[in-house]
């Protein structure tokens, strides 16, 4: 199924700026000339505190906002121009997983339904096409055995269920990149490690790109191999992961690092 | 060491969550515990443990269908669990105080912070006591000023505030009657790292220029170890470990704290391996029947599935861990093979628990 996945195309954002303008004048510029490459199969992380504009980036590049200047492309799709029947065709090969897992999923719909909805509507799938394929993919994300899960509503989830759940959904029209938005954030600490791990395994599996945004460095550290820093809309670091956490060269980043409560730090 | 007597005093508390329809959950189990004046105490664990519970209860903030239908609450010598009403309200007053989760729902969206301010004196106000408006607003200026912000806010309505404001006006409301107690239930949970960082700093000098009693309920390890004084660990509605943090930070005893320690590394460090806990935590609806922990335990024996430990004194605290207190190891020699059904129980769990 992957074998002739034409996921060998990167992701280029260039010079990308989204201003948004209030009533009187007043304007914000979220996004402020940000510009990087994600190649195929390779994981990036945007990192910045609450207002730095990880997350506008992300529904830009996800074709939910239209950037003021600036360009992304997805191998020959020029994403910042898609109408209607084009961000259909993009949104099968970009998929979003989102940062609450209790709020991602619709409460009245089986974790079957949920996943399947994709395949039928994005790939064409038949429904009884989909629904077999439903339990290969909660296989995929841990949910196993997966008949224990397909027919459950989401309250009958813990959390790090639902968010797997919710990562089987962004699988389900089999994308080439999904853009996580905080995904382990609201889970607790001894659930992220599973979650993590997950989405690592899917990188190597799946040949996926990742788009992961985050606050929490530690987690940027365990999946990506480079990451933007960024600060009101612009970006003040980036690189090499280990390289940048182990030396930065930007106040801020230093601020986010000490910011960390690590157990370790405090032994330090 | 002649110590002060102890602030608060909780024995065998027992919670329950009792809905009209649907199962009955035992949130907290004979929970007993003390703090000292001035004494600044973590309560850690994972979602749905009981520590949220927990706090509401010493707080007397339990409501329907939370009840609690055993155990002593003694507050500086009275007896609060068993007070109620008016007696319970003035109790509140230089008593104990409770700081909410996320300040965005805390407060009223229709209200400014100088209304809400005015309503906790007023609503408190003890016999002829009367709060005009510039008392409050002076009062309000000073409380507000305890926790960082300017005089301005007052006359802001929630919306108008930032996370890590709104985080501080619930800290400031909290503070207004004085409390000897304050237990801040996930202060910083819904904040990103550098503003959690902000008020973390602005909740430990508080404490430390008020003087107040304080316990920071919280499932992130990293922030109450950095805060606080000593640490509880909560696994399953019970406490499995209570040491100072520096002690239990080099030497947890429980194989749960060492496993949720697991769970942190240095971003900045060479290698990074991360741990979590496979499984989920034990169903509070059924009896505990064992160590809680039991089914996700690495080191479980054969006693640990069927004789809930009791907590003991290991190193500079305590922990409740046949293991470790070394009670188990006696019955472990002959049943050795029967570790292996409680391994097992790990895999199962998980499924079992929604299944019904």
């Amino acid at each position: 199924m992957h074998a002739d996945r034409t996921s060998s195309s990167p992701l280029v954002v260039e010079n990308l700026t989204k201003v948004y303008r209030g009533r009187r004048g007043a304007s914000v510029t979220a996004v402020d000339d940000v510009s990087f490459t994600l190649e195929p199969g390779g994981a990036t992380g945007l990192v910045g505190a609450s207002g730095s504009g990880k997350s506008t980036l992300a529904r830009l590049v996800t074709g939910a906002e239209r950037p003021t200047s600036g360009s992304i492309r997805f191998g020959d799709t020029a994403v910042t121009g898609l109408r209607a029947r084009g961000l259909r065709a993009y949104h099968r090969r970009v998929q979003m997983v989102f940062q609450d897992p209790y709020g991602a999923l619709n409460p009245l719909h089986t974790v079957a339904y949920t996943i399947s909805r994709p395949m039928q509507n994005l790939r064409g799938m038949s429904a009884r096409e989909a629904s077999r394929q439903v339990h290969d993919l909660l296989e995929t994300v841990g949910l196993m055995p997966s008949s224990q899960y397909a027919e459950k509503l989401p309250h009958q989830l813990s959390g790090g269920q639902r968010q797997r759940v919710v990562i089987a959904r962004a699988l389900a029209c089999d994308p080439d990149l999904i853009v996580a938005d905080e995904p382990v954030s609201m889970l607790d600490v001894s659930l992220r490690a599973g979650v993590l791990t997950l989405l690592k395994r899917l990188r190597g599996e799946r040949g996926l790109s990742l788009l992961y945004i985050t606050h929490d460095l530690l987690s940027a550290r365990v999946v990506t191999d480079d990451i933007l820093v960024l600060n009101q809309g612009r970006v003040v670091e980036s690189g090499n992961t280990r390289q940048v956490l182990q030396h930065p060269t930007d106040d801020y980043t230093r601020q986010l690092l000490d910011a960390v409560a690590t157990p370790t730090a405090a032994a330090a | 060491m002649a110590a002060a007597p102890p602030l608060l005093e909780a024995k065998d508390v027992n919670v329950v969550y009792e809905p009209a329809r649907g199962v009955r959950i035992w949130s907290v189990r004979d929970v007993s515990l003390s703090l000292a004046p001035g004494e600044f105490v973590g309560l850690v664990g994972e979602s749905g443990c009981g520590k949220s519970t927990l706090g509401f209860a010493l707080t007397r903030m339990l409501r329907a269908p939370a009840r609690m239908p055993s155990g002593e609450i003694v507050f500086d010598g009275q007896d609060i669990a068993s007070l109620d009403g008016e007696p319970l309200r003035r109790q509140r007053r230089g008593g104990f105080a409770l700081v909410l989760q996320s300040g965005m729902n805390a407060l009223n969206p229709v209200r400014t912070v100088g209304r809400h301010i005015g309503d906790i004196l007023k609503a408190h106000a003890t016999d002829g006591e009367k709060w005009s408006r510039s008392a409050i607003r002076e009062r309000g200026a000073e409380l507000l000023g305890k926790v960082r912000l300017e005089p301005d806010v007052l006359d802001r309505y929630p919306h108008e505030l930032s996370g890590g404001m709104r985080q501080r006006v619930s800290i400031a409301l909290a503070l207004a009657l004085e409390p000897r107690l304050v237990v801040f239930d996930e202060p910083t949970t819904a904040l990103d790292v550098i503003v959690q960082q902000a008020v973390m700093k602005t909740i430990k000098d508080l404490q430390r220029e008020e003087g107040f009693t304080a316990i920071l309920i919280s499932h992130d390890l990293g922030v109450v170890l950095e805060a606080t004084d000593r640490v509880m660990v909560m696994y399953g509605g019970e406490i499995v470990e209570d040491q100072p943090s520096s002690a239990l930070l080099t030497g947890p005893h429980h194989p749960y704290t060492e496993a949720l320690l697991g769970c942190y590394a240095d971003p900045r460090a060479d290698e990074i391996e991360l741990g979590g806990i496979p499984g989920t935590p034990p169903d509070l609806s059924l009896p505990a029947g064992g160590c809680p922990f039991t089914a996700r335990c690495p080191e479980a024996i054969e006693i640990c599935g069927t004789v809930d430990p009791e907590l003991t004194p290991l190193g500079r605290g305590v922990a409740a861990c046949h293991v470790r207190a070394g009670t188990g190891t006696a019955a472990s020699v002959p049943g050795t093979a029967a570790a292996v059904p409680h391994q097992a129980t790990a895999d199962t769990t998980e499924e079992n628990r929604h299944a019904r």
